[in-house]
């Protein structure tokens, strides 16, 4: 067994993809996106709600896919949950790869991004038609 | 565990695959367990390559000097070989392509697009490669034509009910593979063919997972076009075949253009070569030609017979020691009806496909993971992503062992743990 790429199914990675963190809809929405992997067919949903002065209120994502796809959203939502536009904007693809922690093959790496990618798009997609959401209509 | 008879001396037949000894991962041997993707060469295929370049290369139909007649005499020998192969009957009819993709779409671009218009249909499956389906869309476009599919049951196998409920007088071109290279369905090509000449409708074969794995006749089939590509058969890449009858192919304009596919050219327009120069534009594969001729003499030499029973029982073995690990569920049909293709997920898809192989990777297994260019076919089973292990003439029921060994692993890397991450967020 090759020690090196051990470490992508290291406990911590596991731990994301088993119990992950917010994996779910955001109770009151207002901004999301969903994008998807076609090479491999993994898809990541992210919900978020964003307040009047840009701070992700509350963060969720939803998805199909592989570990490595699903954990990493799990760590991305984790991380972002309470933090701002700016810093999801500041949070550049290298960032998230170290995030992720455990070292990835490019093919491997297009799988961790795949949840930043949406996040990044997520803080600029508002959903027109839930901005006045009381938070009585979350989805199930 | 393995001590059943094989049809196949395979400890002979791996002696002449020199990769087959690679071992990876600090001594872990290589499983290859990725034919349906690409198979591998035989030394006898490597050594014509060699020699070719060594000794007889130059370009084809071209020089009038002794190394060019050689050369033309070995690709033109590799023709031949190919149309015994497949039982044509006809050396002309043989068109060496870039692949079973190049072939399919040389039927696309000059027969469909010359014969096709708005109200006609052409008829695909659920389980066509994407290389059997894209390239019909594309027609479609460009003829107003419309393509039409018949769907899979849920035991893998094609719906023929639905199949002949959606044969009509509209139905011009059935294109339809020998075998999925997801379920390792094969397809009832006979009943097929003689049920679409009925209406009237051509039927093209994608033959890329049936060529190389049981012996097929062309003219005992009646089929009208057939596409193989050489990597799948022990050859090297980048050759492929289209074969067709004669008429057709005779009427069918020329797709790509250029030099080779004229006999002469006017300022003001040209007039195309015979057969099979006509579809032959440019420099062909000249070497990967010569070395598809030489798998097609190890696979003679084995015998095409001997290797379908071989995977046949490869294929029951494995549906037996999969079987056995709990939560996987295997797609496609019964061994009876299928080749030596087995996919499978496990439960709920976790852990998924992809993990599944970067995990057997580490125990030196190579299968594929992935929607193995057929969207459409895990759509219509649920599933986004499967594994897939494909078998050949060197592979061994110990190997088949070693695959289960290394799921069984995969699975204990996914086993419920506690997790020690909070969940109080």
């Amino acid at each position: 067994m090759a020690p090196d790429e051990e470490e992508i199914y290291q406990e911590h990675v596991l731990d994301h993809y088993e119990d992950p963190y917010h994996r779910g809809h955001a109770p009151h929405c207002t901004h999301c996106h969903e994008d998807d992997n076609p090479l491999c067919g993994d898809t990541v949903s992210i919900e978020l709600n964003i307040d009047a002065d840009g701070r992700l209120r509350e963060a969720y994502f939803e998805g199909d896919g592989c570990c490595i796809s699903q954990a990493s959203a799990s760590m991305l939502i984790e991380q972002f949950d309470g933090k701002t536009v700016d810093e999801v904007r500041r949070f550049t693809a290298e960032d998230m790869l170290e995030l992720f922690g455990a070292k990835l093959t490019p093919n491997r790496q297009k799988c961790c991004l795949l949840s930043w990618r949406v996040l990044q798009s997520a803080v600029f997609s508002p959903v027109h038609q839930t901005i006045e959401n009381t938070g009585e209509g979350s989805r199930p | 565990m393995s001590t059943a008879p094989c049809p196949l001396d395979t400890d002979a037949i791996r002696a002449d695959f020199p990769i087959l000894a690679t071992t990876l991962h600090d001594g872990v041997p290589l499983t290859y367990l990725d034919n349906a993707a690409t198979t591998q060469r035989p030394r006898q295929v490597i050594q014509a390559i060699v020699d070719t370049y060594e000794q007889h290369y130059a370009n084809v139909h071209r020089g009038i000097h002794w190394l060019s007649d050689q050369s033309t005499d070995l690709y033109e020998d590799a023709r031949e070989k190919v149309r015994a192969f497949i039982g044509a009957p006809a050396r002309e009819e043989v068109i060496f392509t870039t692949g079973a993709t190049g072939a399919i779409n040389l039927v696309a671009r000059s027969w469909a697009d010359a014969n096709l218009g708005p109200g006609d249909e052409i008829l695909v499956t659920e389980m066509e490669h994407h290389s059997n389906l894209v390239p019909w869309h594309q027609a479609a476009e460009r003829t107003g034509a419309k393509v039409v599919a018949a769907t899979v049951a849920d035991d893998g196998t094609l719906d023929m009910d639905r199949f002949e409920s959606l044969l009509s007088e509209k139905t011009r071109l059935v294109a339809i593979t020998a075998v999925s290279n997801v379920l390792g369905t094969i397809n009832p090509l006979e009943e097929i063919i003689a049920k679409a000449h009925g209406v009237g409708a051509l039927v093209l074969v994608d033959g890329a997972q049936g060529v190389p794995h049981s012996p097929i006749d062309v003219q005992e089939l009646d089929a009208d076009f057939l596409a193989f590509s050489g990597h799948k058969m022990m050859g090297p890449s980048g050759v492929g075949v289209l074969w067709g009858k004669q008429e057709l192919l005779d009427a069918m304009p020329p797709f790509l253009g250029g030099g080779s596919m004229i006999r002469r050219v006017r300022l003001d327009g040209y007039e195309p070569a015979d057969l099979p120069a006509k579809f032959e534009a440019g420099t062909p594969p000249i070497v990967p030609a010569i070395g598809l001729g030489a798998a097609i003499d190890y696979l003679n030499a084995v015998g095409l017979d001997a290797i379908q029973r071989h995977e046949h029982d490869l294929t029951v073995y494995a549906h037996r020691v999969l079987s056995e690990l709990g939560s996987l569920r295997l797609l496609g049909p019964v061994p009876a009806k299928k080749a030596g293709i087995v996919s499978f997920v496990f439960e709920n898809n976790r852990p998924h496909a992809h993990d599944i192989a970067q995990l057997l990777d580490r125990h030196g297994v190579a299968v594929r993971a992935g929607h193995h260019c057929a969207m459409p076919l895990h759509k219509r089973f649920q599933v986004n992503a499967t594994a897939r292990a494909s078998f050949y003439l060197y592979n061994t029921r110990e190997e088949v062992d070693r695959l289960a060994d290394a799921l069984r692993q995969v699975q204990q890397v996914f086993q419920r743990r506690q997790s020690k991450r909070s969940r109080s967020q």
